[in-house]
């Protein structure tokens, strides 16, 4: 049994312990925006926050963030709201949409340290994976959400 | 606004099917998607009626379009939806969209016409029966109004969803109609709007499917979740062609969560149990042993060797001839000649490859990312041992798809598994490594070119050999006819080849098989033969002392369209004039899936030879452009696709096993590499082109030859991080 606190809620899972914490956001919680793509911390498609931090869930044993404050996707707004969604709306951003789960919480965590990021800290940051290539959306989705966070 | 990719308990009427003549014949959808759509909080609307078989309308004039094609990412479920909404005249911010089950359509006579989401046809070909469907519906429409209001239907206009009787000022809105006009017959005679009166194609309208993406919401294949599910993890036989001899079952059966250890075919075994992750763990404990066949000894090096031989050898067949290009070259003043490569390529997805099968009494039930709905069924009937009316496909949006999700291989499996786990629905689901090394990859290929100029630099005679494996040999053999594939010599061909002011040509291809499955992979063929052709081009313009865009228009002379694109993007990126200190130009053509594009790239390398690309300008004419927009994200998304094959992207070959696993080794681009790239759309009119594949072709040898232009260096084969840039 381990104790996760997820989205703000506590949850007693029955998993051992060295499950990835990505697979019990998303096969014992049912938290599917939390995506698979390589397993080994590569992609970023799996990108959730950690105590505030963007980490790579797939990476993650469960045991090791018991005692930590899990955000995934589903938990960033109640309706879509948050500046980094609305900026990724107004810039039409997904393709096919697969990645952008890791994407927009990798986004978060920059703005949340660095409200004006350069082009450098987008690079620096962004490092998941878009095989669609949304990137240069991405690129001016972030811009934008930081001057709205500005405004 | 908004989408509906999640099918409602609806009951399809069809009312026409091709030639029904209000024949109504009901359908069921199929059920089980409600559950796996329960995860989602996306209102279901409730039951419209049926105005035609394109279009449901609810009483709030919420207008569903059903979609038949596939989307992956590539906005065609938004375009399809213009299209209908274009003749219907009905309020785009009311639209909606569904997808057709492949059964339902299947049943009908495809009456929804082809469900294959590939070659970048999602438009260009559905574009008449799709808007003939949105027409169609506006005259019931009116015809309905008509009745109500007791005057011809003449006197009646359509607009933003309501009909106008506008001598006597009275209207009705499409939602106060539908249910009366779906009673009526289907017209015949269906005219379309003429261009002059579009309202919806050319215009950027917002995706209809963005909103869901940005919450977590999308389902897509990998998140179905039903009742009593089980997961699945495969093993397959890590050598091409090779066999699974046994497994230890006993050593695993104790381990958290499993259930079966199975056989699923001659080459493949698979972990069930109740969560993916114990499977894939268990699966990794279960020893295995492998019949790895009689390519066990294969490498990257005997296949280079294989092709090598191909390139001069006597069995090539000839796709282009024009005059007699060997005694062309063979009288020239100068001859020029050069040798390129290009690797497999994993289309790499970034959902694995994923589908949940069910197999009972009843049938066979799948739930599977597709590019082709219609082969899917197949696929899982054959599997399942059951006829195709036994068969309910589920299509759920794709993680990616780049050619790789219309082979149906992961669908077989998930039936074949499923099918010894009677009763219960079973995802299986590849894991990333499995997904990298049984792909069915970018075929490899090497060409030789050889230019014949004359002592004035102009170019008498090209030949064109290449040598490598074809798709159609595996995929579709009886296209290929006398050793000849086509599509081997896509974008170099009839009307595709642009350059046919060349006086003497030839192209021909020698076919040389390996034991690599191989596929198509986002832009197929194009992509290594504008490499080849491009690149070449730019030798040629170098060897005869002359600027690479003066040598093309030359060329292009005869190919009026295939220049006015290479101008366009010269003309946006200032071709003549002079660039920062250290940055150089780049420039290139092609004309692929019905669309001409070319590219400038403008790049720099430092003298440790660290490249940097600054600035793509790609122009691209698709006849007419449906949303620019969405053409616009295809053309960045492309070079993104294009340039990662470029700069990092192969697949190597040892002991008859694909080397790379993950993206550690299958090195793909990421933000930090990727230049501006600015689109320049030239829609000549007239024809529909594809968009999602023709500019990945221009992406990369745009950017060699302006390395050429930095550097000296020619760069024949890819991908580039094997090269050293750095000044000797």
């Amino acid at each position: 049994m381990i104790k996760l606190n997820v989205n703000g809620r506590v949850h007693d899972i029955d998993v051992d312990g060295d499950t990835p914490l990505l697979w019990v956001l998303r096969e014992q919680l049912g938290f599917t925006g939390t995506k698979y793509g390589c397993g080994v911390a590569l992609c970023g498609a799996c990108t959730v926050h950690v105590d505030g931090q963007p980490q790579r869930s797939c990476a993650i044993p469960a045991s090791a963030v018991a005692d930590a404050k899990i955000i995934t996707i589903e938990g960033l707004s109640p309706d879509s709201s948050h500046p980094v969604q609305k900026a990724w709306l107004a810039h039409e951003v997904p393709q096919c949409g697969y990645c952008q789960s890791g994407q927009i919480m990798a986004a978060v965590a920059l703005l949340a340290e660095k409200p004006k990021p350069t082009d450098e800290d987008i690079d620096q940051a962004m490092t998941n994976i878009c095989r669609c290539g949304t990137y240069p959306r991405i690129r001016a989705a972030i811009h934008a959400a930081a001057g709205n966070s500005r405004a | 606004m908004g989408i509906v990719t999640k099918l409602s308990r609806r009951k399809f009427l069809v009312a026409t099917a091709t030639a029904g003549g209000g024949m109504a014949l009901a359908w069921t959808v199929p059920g089980g998607i409600l559950d796996a759509l329960a995860q989602t909080t996306m209102p279901q609307p409730a039951l419209g009626a049926e105005v035609g078989i394109w279009v449901v309308i609810h009483p709030d004039d919420t207008t569903v379009v059903r979609i038949a094609r596939s989307e992956m990412g590539q906005g065609t479920l938004t375009g399809l939806a213009q299209l209908v909404a274009e003749d219907l005249e009905c309020d785009w911010s009311k639209v909606q969209a569904e997808y057709i089950p492949p059964e339902v359509n299947l049943a009908n006579k495809r009456a929804w016409g082809d469900m294959s989401t590939g070659g970048s046809r999602g438009i260009r070909t559905s574009v008449d029966y799709v808007r003939k469907g949105g027409a169609a519906a506006r005259m019931m429409l009116v015809q309905a109004a008509a009745t109500k209001l007791g005057v011809p239907a003449g006197e009646l206009t359509a607009e933003n969803s309501v009909v106008t009787h506008k001598a006597s000022g009275r209207s009705l809105r499409y939602g106060e109609l539908a249910e009366a006009a779906a009673k009526l017959e289907v017209p015949k005679d269906i005219p379309l709007k003429a261009e002059k009166d579009w309202k919806v194609i050319g215009k950027g309208v917002k995706r209809l499917d963005t909103v869901d993406k940005l919450n977590g919401k999308q389902i897509y294949a990998i998140d179905v979740i039903l009742p009593d599910m089980l997961n699945a993890a495969i093993a397959q036989c890590p050598v091409f062609g090779g066999t699974l001899t046994s497994f230890d079952a006993e050593k695993i059966k104790g381990m958290k969560g499993v259930r079966h250890v199975l056989k699923v075919d001659d080459s493949t075994v698979a972990v069930v149990a109740d969560t993916w992750w114990q499977a894939k763990t268990a699966l990794d404990a279960l020893p295995i042993v492998w019949n790895e066949g009689p390519h066990a000894n294969v490498s990257s090096q005997s296949i280079a060797a294989f092709l090598k031989e191909g390139l001069d050898a006597k069995d090539a067949a000839a796709g282009h001839v024009i005059g007699d290009a060997p005694k062309a070259i063979a009288a020239a003043a100068k001859k020029v000649e050069g040798v390129y490569g290009t690797p497999f390529l994993n289309h790499a997805t970034l959902e694995p490859m994923n589908c949940t099968a069910k197999v009972s009494a009843e049938g066979v039930e799948i739930w599977v990312a597709s590019q082709n709905g219609d082969a899917s069924l197949a696929a899982a009937a054959e599997a399942g041992g059951v006829p195709l009316s036994k068969v309910k496909v589920n299509k759920l949006h794709l993680g990616g798809g780049f050619g790789r999700r219309g082979m149906q291989d992961y669908t077989r499996q998930a039936v074949l598994i499923a099918k010894q786990v009677p009763g219960r629905p079973v995802k299986m689901i590849w894991s990333r490594e499995e997904d990298m090394q049984h792909g069915f990859y970018r075929p490899i290929t090497q060409a030789k070119l050889v230019g014949g100029l004359d002592a004035e630099g102009n170019l008498t005679g090209l030949h064109m050999r290449i040598s490598g494996q074809s798709i159609l040999a595996s995929v579709a053999p009886s296209r290929v006819v006398n050793g000849l594939d086509r599509l081997h010599m896509q974008g170099l061909l009839d009307d595709e080849f642009g350059y046919m002011a060349i006086p003497n040509l030839l192209v021909d291809h020698a076919m040389r098989n390996t034991h690599v499955p191989v596929g198509f992979w986002r832009g197929v063929n194009h992509n290594q033969n504008a490499i080849y052709l491009e690149c070449f081009m730019d030798e040629l313009a170098h060897a005869a002392g002359k600027d690479p865009l003066e040598f093309r228009r030359k060329l292009l002379a005869k190919n009026p369209k295939h220049l006015a694109v290479l101008n366009a993007a010269a003309e946006k990126a200032e071709y003549g004039k002079p660039l920062p200190p250290g940055v150089h130009r780049g420039i290139c053509q092609n004309y692929g899936f019905g669309s001409y594009t070319a590219a400038v790239a403008e790049v720099s390398v430092s003298d440790k030879g660290k490249l940097k690309i600054h600035r793509i300008v790609a122009a691209t004419d698709c006849g007419y452009a449906l949303n620019p927009d969405q053409i616009a994200a295809q053309v960045e998304g492309s070079f993104v696709y294009g340039l990662s094959a470029l700069l990092y992207s192969e697949n190597t070959v040892e002991k008859g096993r694909i080397v790379e696993g993950n993206f550690d080794t299958y090195e793909v681009m990421k933000i930090e590499d990727m230049p501006k790239v600015e689109t320049v759309i030239v829609p000549s009119g007239g024809f529909w082109g594809g968009v999602g594949e023709p500019t990945i072709a221009v992406a990369a040898p745009a950017v060699l030859n302006a390395i050429f232009a930095a550097t000296g260096k020619r760069i024949r084969t890819l991908p580039l991080k094997h090269h050293d840039l750095a000044k000797a």
